[in-house]
């Protein structure tokens, strides 16, 4: 005897209705969903916790200097609030954050570019590997690097530079005569622009990664299309990878401005600091905020902890904006964040 | 010619009837048609010819063209390459030899490069056409920026194990720390130990504190969508480029100034994480990404809950690329120096009290080292780097090995185990229906004839171990 089991029939089937369509999460999912959001919600609270803690800190330094925190070029904190300012320390940042992209850049995006689109198969994760690795040496070993091998080279670069180009403010070097056969290297040392090749090698990575990811999302389609039509390599990557990755190429760029100007051990390791701003990136002496914070905190008491705390906040909160607008434009573009793998 | 495409083949069709063809349907003859009376002098509806290429059919008897290769790099190819370079390394040692009194050897580098790019653009320009030049030039200059990028990091490396190799060499300096040694004292005496137990405990306790949680924003980011995850991915992308002496500003903010505590390996430990944190969020978030959206959907479809989807699915799919973002989050915590600095302090003893007293890392020993200006001491910072490089190395070969593969492609003792453990849920589901079956038939056999208040015993199992 053999038995199969069938659905039970009602006799009079009722006409089929469209069912409710809703989620109803299980305990399991609701402890889940409750956790992982959690988690992104103790991120966003470390990073609104700097920002306050840092203001908290930071208040006493800018009640008693006021506006002249933003115009006084020297750093003498004392509680009268008047000897202190970061007209010269943030103008010296942001002077070597640009020279480090400005170099950086070219290199991050043919780097990019080449991992893409030009280096055969078997070297391309190596390359990979490469980038990753530039991205993971420590900043002092990049600083020791700058200092020790890099200057000496790029000495001769900047003598040749003051003397053919020295007419630009940003190339010229008062004190330096290139004519005469006895001057000295040194008006050429520790200068803002040797920090900004050394930065640019630890930015370079950053950018290179966001740029590879973005080129690599190039849609097959549009690839194959551009060659089909007759492009060769350098034409398809102009038509098609360029465009599509103009948004990340520039999050990427910014990214990359956002760390050269918080960058710290590798410049104090190169500069020799100064407090009178000038231009000119090849001449002796630079500073940046990090630096000034990292070389005055240990003898810092008080109030003149409190006034660093505050170059610190400056710093934070450009370095925030920069970031912000460079992950809004790696987010909006077509390869962005949003866009599913 | 009435119909045209069923009757007569385009090639015997008039130019007349192609033209009233293809003025009817609204295009242009492009490739069509033979050649010898196409060109008529204007079209019925008047429309003035126009000029195309014509492809030149091949004629029945005609062999084959052979295929082209592709793909390879041909002798013309290689022969401009080294010609290019040949000439232009000759040009330039003229320059510099001879005609100028230029020096130096990044100038050497830089006119060979350009002498190179100018000659190579002529001699492809010999036999191809404007865009094949511009390829070949903008493929060079790719490669040059790559070039420029592997030669720094391999001067980087080189460098510091170059100049750190006579303290390398000796034992005392893995074994000692600097508590009895003054900066004036020769490279035998003292060494690294405090740095490298403080590193050790430093970046462990920041792995303890960083890892989960930032797994867990990880999954948070993949797993779900809307205005509050797009905003914590862009707190995170901002954060991996927070400076990091402002990670150790905020430490020292709360840790020390606010809360009163000691500087100590915990706050540095604290301030570590924090750098560690975005890093790890955004590599282990675009891994989760790759995991293939129809394993998910299968699971989902099995009905699995989203949070066993996650465990048992997304997270194994992707353990490889999740250590490797781990791994490279760690290699760049143990190369912080700044925060360190901040909220730990320098020292020369060893110290493994978490609470109390400053505690050393690597990369700052190596800057207080470099810092005073004698023979001894600069050996020491270099081969103190030269140590963290090869911490940071290891790391990375790690990170290779793991994540060399893509995520849900299994290593074959990984896939022998996917094998052995999909044997063994067949078993399981076969044994399960088996014995359904064996009680529907015993339940069915109970309410059909037998009074007996028991079934009789079932049949015996079959021979796969019938426990579920």
């Amino acid at each position: 005897m053999s038995v199969t089991l069938l659905p039970e029939r009602t006799e009079t089937e009722s006409p089929i209705e469209a069912r409710e369509l809703a989620t109803r999460r299980g305990i399991g999912d609701r402890v889940f969903f409750r956790g992982a959001g959690a988690s992104g919600f103790v991120v966003l609270a470390i990073m609104g916790a700097v920002g306050v803690f840092l203001t908290w800190e930071a208040v006493q330094a800018l009640s008693a200097s006021g506006f002249s925190f933003i115009t006084t070029s020297e750093w003498l904190p004392d509680a009268s609030g008047a000897g202190f300012g970061i007209a010269a320390v943030m103008p010296f940042t942001v002077l070597i954050a640009f020279i480090a992209v400005a170099v950086a850049t070219p290199i991050a995006i043919g780097t990019a570019l080449f991992i893409t689109e030009v280096s055969p198969t078997w070297l391309r994760s190596s390359l990979i590997s490469m980038v990753d690795l530039m991205a993971a040496v420590p900043s002092v070993v990049y600083g020791l690097w700058g200092a020790f091998l890099l200057q000496n080279q790029v000495v001769g670069l900047s003598r040749w530079l003051n003397t053919w180009f020295g007419w630009f403010p940003l190339f010229s070097v008062s004190g330096a005569d290139p004519n005469s056969p006895l001057s000295s290297a040194t008006v050429y040392t520790a200068s803002s622009f040797i920090a900004g090749i050394v930065v640019a090698m630890m930015v370079m990575p950053i950018q290179c990664s966001v740029m590879r990811e973005v080129f690599s999302q190039v849609p097959i389609g549009e690839r194959e299309g551009a060659f089909a039509l007759g492009s060769t390599r350098w034409g398809m990557i102009s038509v098609v990878s360029l465009p599509f990755g103009r948004g990340g190429m520039i999050g990427g760029t910014m990214l990359g401005l956002g760390r050269a100007l918080g960058e710290t051990i590798a410049v104090v390791l190169i500069i020799s600091p100064r407090f009178d701003f000038t231009i000119h990136a090849l001449e002796a002496g630079s500073n940046s905020v990090s630096s000034l914070i990292a070389l005055r905190y240990s003898e810092a008491t008080g109030f003149e902890l409190s006034a660093l705390m505050a170059a610190g906040l400056v710093l934070f909160a450009i370095t925030l904006v920069v970031n912000f607008i460079a992950s809004y434009f790696v987010a909006r573009s077509r390869s962005g964040a949003g866009s599913e793998a | 010619m009435t119909d045209l495409l069923g009757q007569t083949s385009l090639r015997e069709a008039t130019t007349e009837e192609l033209w009233a063809v293809t003025t009817e349907i609204g295009v242009i003859p492009a490739v069509i048609s033979p050649v010898d009376e196409l060109w008529a002098p204007a079209g019925p509806s008047g429309r003035p010819p126009t000029r195309t290429t014509l492809p030149v059919r091949p004629g029945p008897g005609t062999p084959p063209p052979a295929q082209r290769p592709i793909g390879k790099i041909s002798r013309n190819d290689l022969l401009t390459l080294f010609g290019a370079m040949l000439s232009s390394l000759c040009i330039t040692l003229l320059i510099f030899g001879r005609f100028t009194p230029l020096s130096g050897r990044l100038g050497f580098v830089v006119v060979w490069f350009v002498m190179f790019l100018v000659i190579y653009a002529l001699l492809v320009s010999i036999v191809d056409n404007r865009p094949a030049v511009v390829d070949r030039v903008m493929a060079t200059l790719l490669t040059a920026a790559t070039t420029i990028a592997g030669v720094a990091v391999l001067s980087v490396i080189l460098n510091t194990f170059w100049r750190g190799r006579s303290a390398l060499a000796k034992w005392n300096f893995y074994a000692q720390d600097m508590s009895a040694a003054g900066p004036l004292d020769p490279i035998g005496v003292g060494g690294i130990s405090h740095a490298i137990v403080g590193t050790l405990i430093i970046i462990g306790l920041s792995m303890i504190f960083s890892v989960p949680l930032a797994l867990v924003c990880a999954v948070y980011l993949t797993e779900t969508r809307g205005r509050i995850t797009e905003l914590v991915r862009s707190v995170v992308t901002a954060m991996t480029a927070l400076p990091s002496i402002v990670a150790g500003l905020f430490i020292f903010a709360t840790w020390v100034l606010i809360l009163g505590q000691q500087r100590s390996g915990l706050a540095a430990a604290f301030a570590v994480s924090i750098m560690m944190l975005p890093i790890i969020i955004r590599s282990a978030d675009v891994v989760l990404r790759l995991v293939p959206g129809n394993l998910r959907e299968a699971s989902a479809a099995l009905g699995a809950p989203q949070y066993r989807t996650v465990w048992h699915v997304v997270l194994p799919t992707a353990r490889p690329g999740l250590a490797t973002s781990v791994i490279l989050g760690v290699a760049r915590g143990i190369g912080e120096t700044a925060p360190v600095l901040l909220v730990s302090g320098i020292t020369g003893t060893m110290n493994t009290n978490l609470l109390e007293n400053p505690m050393m890392s690597l990369p700052l020993a190596t800057f207080q080292f470099v810092r005073t200006p004698v023979e001894a001491q600069q050996a020491r910072g270099f081969a103190t780097a030269a140590v963290l490089m090869i911490l940071v190395l290891i790391l990375f070969a790690m990170a290779r090995v793991l994540g060399g593969r893509q995520a849900g492609q299994l290593s074959k003792r990984q896939r022998r185990k996917a094998t052995g453990r999909s044997l063994h849920d067949m078993e399981r589901i076969e044994a399960a229906d088996h014995d359904r079956y064996v009680s529907a038939v015993d339940m069915a056999a109970a309410a059909s004839s037998s009074p007996t208040p028991y079934p009789p015993p079932p049949p015996s199992p079959p021979s796969a171990g019938s426990s579920s």
